[in-house]
């Protein structure tokens, strides 16, 4: 201690304030803002993420110390029929789902885009269903696709069309979960409508000047200028349409003969109602890494279509 | 150009043929959004005439469109028969601190990411974000794991005690309309004595009152919506939320003709989320806007 004291003997840096700087005092304020939210994302999501990849190399059951089993977790779901036949069902209703949602909601957003009176009163339609619980409006889904009595083989009765046996029949059932989550359209119309909103009347006004119809101003204008919002919704959607479960577990519990057994629902089987919990983690991961190489192909893709104004300005 | 001058040539004026036009592209919109909304209320229609039906006309062909006399005591009836309202004060409890939770944690992160300075802030609040990406499902089990071990399975524990540390989603959301706000007020009040935390709750937090009932709105939404963590987490019946008590009113009675019951629980259920749909659509409407623009 004595020999690292400066020469100058007792006044050691004594001058120096014992009050913190402005500078100090402020970054120990916004550690102690953020610090709630820093230790949430450490506890809850991290550390169960890092975790739960050793957690996969093991046979663990939620009882018992598990055992180290290497990568046996990864090889038999790759030689598991019925993990091949959950992705197979979530590739096939995120291909499905993902356009529809775009396109659907896109369309809707630029027919309600318009200043007519009355347009709040549809935008309020479309959107409270994405607002509802997913059980009670698989409940009701239920209910609607009733073979005899529901409201869809209703109609098509009134058309003379016998309709299918929905959730009963192998070849309908991913269908009509397709078509159910359609009615939860709206929930992007806000985020379309205030994206069109942004969009400078003056282009419109210009490409009117030089006779472009309809189709060449949502060609040349309105898709190029919405692109950014496009690739952000693309992206959410995948990611959204990977996590289908409510639905399924609802409907159909998976059946008939797993035409409809999702990638979570089976995950979900295997930890809860097999607790393979090794298991189900090494699926999660697996999942975490589908998503993540999908993001990052959208991601890489998009100098090829997003149109980003700013930037264009810049160079 | 040629166009423009065959228009001229025409017998009718350009402003009435203009006008036309416009005017049966309104009947289209009106036509085409009527149409579809028909379609998208029909189901809620159905809903809620099925819940006022007897049992046999709710198994009827052809339907009964408009049930005559309207049979409000299904819903005492399912009172009755099941502990409804005690699923709904779980959901309620539940969903209450969850917002609580979530407007403390989720308002001072983003206050700090907006305002205060640090080094490295930025880069932790990519990270934070970036769990955005990040689908909740790859989470559910490690979490469970972790639950499991902490011996919260079976409590309300795990469904509450997250939203008191933050959610990326409503920090986001916040913070962007932090940055809104001109900060002259307070520079003034920190020039006036006030500390951070006196700054952030006298000053800004009544000024973003608009952005804090979003949040709660979809704090609520989020929470009373809820499937998979109840479903995990719950064991005891008598601590089942609305949404799980739902699934297993479905399984009990499905194999007995009760699908106007079903309907009117599936009702009761919905009814909190229309309210408050209605009720603040406005803000909520923006505050999607908000993110969905600037994501």
């Amino acid at each position: 201690m004595h020999a690292t004291r400066p020469p100058t003997g007792g006044i050691v840096r004594s001058a120096k304030p014992l009050r913190l700087t402005l500078q100090r005092r402020e970054a120990i304020a916004c550690a102690l803002f953020i610090g709630p939210a820093v230790l949430g994302f450490l506890v809850f999501s991290l550390f169960p993420l890092v975790t739960s990849a050793a957690v996969s190399l093991t046979n663990y059951r939620l009882a018992g110390w598990p055992d180290f089993v290497g990568l046996d977790n990864y090889r038999s779901l790759l030689q598991d029929p019925l993990f091949w036949q959950s992705v197979r069902v979530t590739a096939i209703y995120a291909l499905a789902v993902v356009p529809l949602w775009l396109v659907n909601s896109l369309a809707l957003a630029i027919v309600m885009n318009r200043n007519l009176p009355g347009m709040h009163v549809f935008r309020t339609v479309y959107y409270l269903p994405a607002m509802l619980s997913g059980v009670a409006v698989s409940m009701l889904w239920i209910w609607l696709l009733n073979y005899r009595y529901g409201m869809i083989n209703t109609f098509l009765r009134l058309l003379s069309i016998q309709g299918p046996n929905w959730l009963g029949d192998k070849r309908w059932a991913l269908g009509s979960i397709i078509l159910m989550s359609q009615w939860s359209v709206g929930w992007y119309l806000p985020i379309w409508l205030g994206a069109l909103q942004g969009i400078p009347t003056e282009l419109y006004e210009a490409a009117a000047i030089d006779g472009g119809g309809w189709w060449a101003k949502l060609r040349s204008i309105t898709l190029p200028m919405l692109s950014p919002v496009i690739f952000y919704n693309l992206v959410m959607n995948i990611i959204w349409a990977t996590q289908l479960f409510t639905e399924v577990f609802m409907l159909t519990q998976g059946g008939p003969q797993f035409a409809t057994l999702s990638y979570i629902l089976y995950l979900y089987n295997n930890a809860f109602a097999y607790q393979k919990m090794g298991l189900a983690s090494a699926m999660s991961w697996l999942l975490f890494l589908a998503v993540l190489v999908m993001t990052l192909a959208v991601f890489r893709s998009s100098p090829m279509w997003v149109y980003y104004e700013a930037e264009r300005r810049r160079s | 150009m040629t166009p423009a001058t065959h228009r001229g040539t025409h017998a009718v004026p350009v402003w009435a043929r203009r006008r036309l036009r416009r005017a049966l592209g309104t009947v289209a919109v009106y036509l085409i959004l009527g149409i579809g909304s028909t379609l998208f209320l029909l189901p809620l229609y159905w809903q809620l005439s099925t819940s006022l039906k007897t049992a046999t006309d709710a198994q009827r062909f052809p339907p009964v469109w408009f049930p005559w006399p309207l049979q409000w005591g299904n819903y005492p009836e399912l009172l009755g028969r099941f502990p409804f309202l005690l699923y709904v004060r779980n959901s309620v409890t539940i969903s209450s601190l969850v917002i609580i939770g979530t407007l403390l944690s989720s308002s001072l992160a983003a206050y700090g990411f907006a305002r205060l300075r640090m080094p490295g802030r930025d880069v932790i609040f990519v990270v934070l974000l970036s769990t955005l990406m990040l689908p909740s499902a790859v989470l559910i089990i490690p979490q469970f794991i972790l639950f499991q071990n902490l011996r919260w399975v079976n409590t309300y524990r795990p469904l509450i005690v997250p939203a008191f540390f933050g959610s990326p989603f409503n920090i986001f959301l916040l913070r962007q309309f932090f940055l809104t706000i001109p900060p002259d007020l307070e520079d003034a009040a920190r020039i006036d004595g006030a500390g951070y935390l006196r700054t952030y709750a006298q000053i800004v937090l009544p000024m973003a009152k608009a952005a804090l009932l979003a949040v709660a709105i979809y704090s609520f939404l989020g929470s009373w919506n809820d499937f998979f963590g109840p479903l995990i987490y719950l064991s005891d019946k008598d601590k089942y939320t609305v949404a799980v008590a739902l699934r297993y009113l479905q399984g009990s009675v499905r194999t007995r003709p009760e699908n106007h019951l079903l309907m009117a629980a599936a009702t009761l259920s919905i009814l909190p989320c229309v309210a408050i749909f209605l009720f603040a659509q406005r803000h909520f409407i923006q505050g999607t806007v908000v993110t969905g623009v600037k994501g």
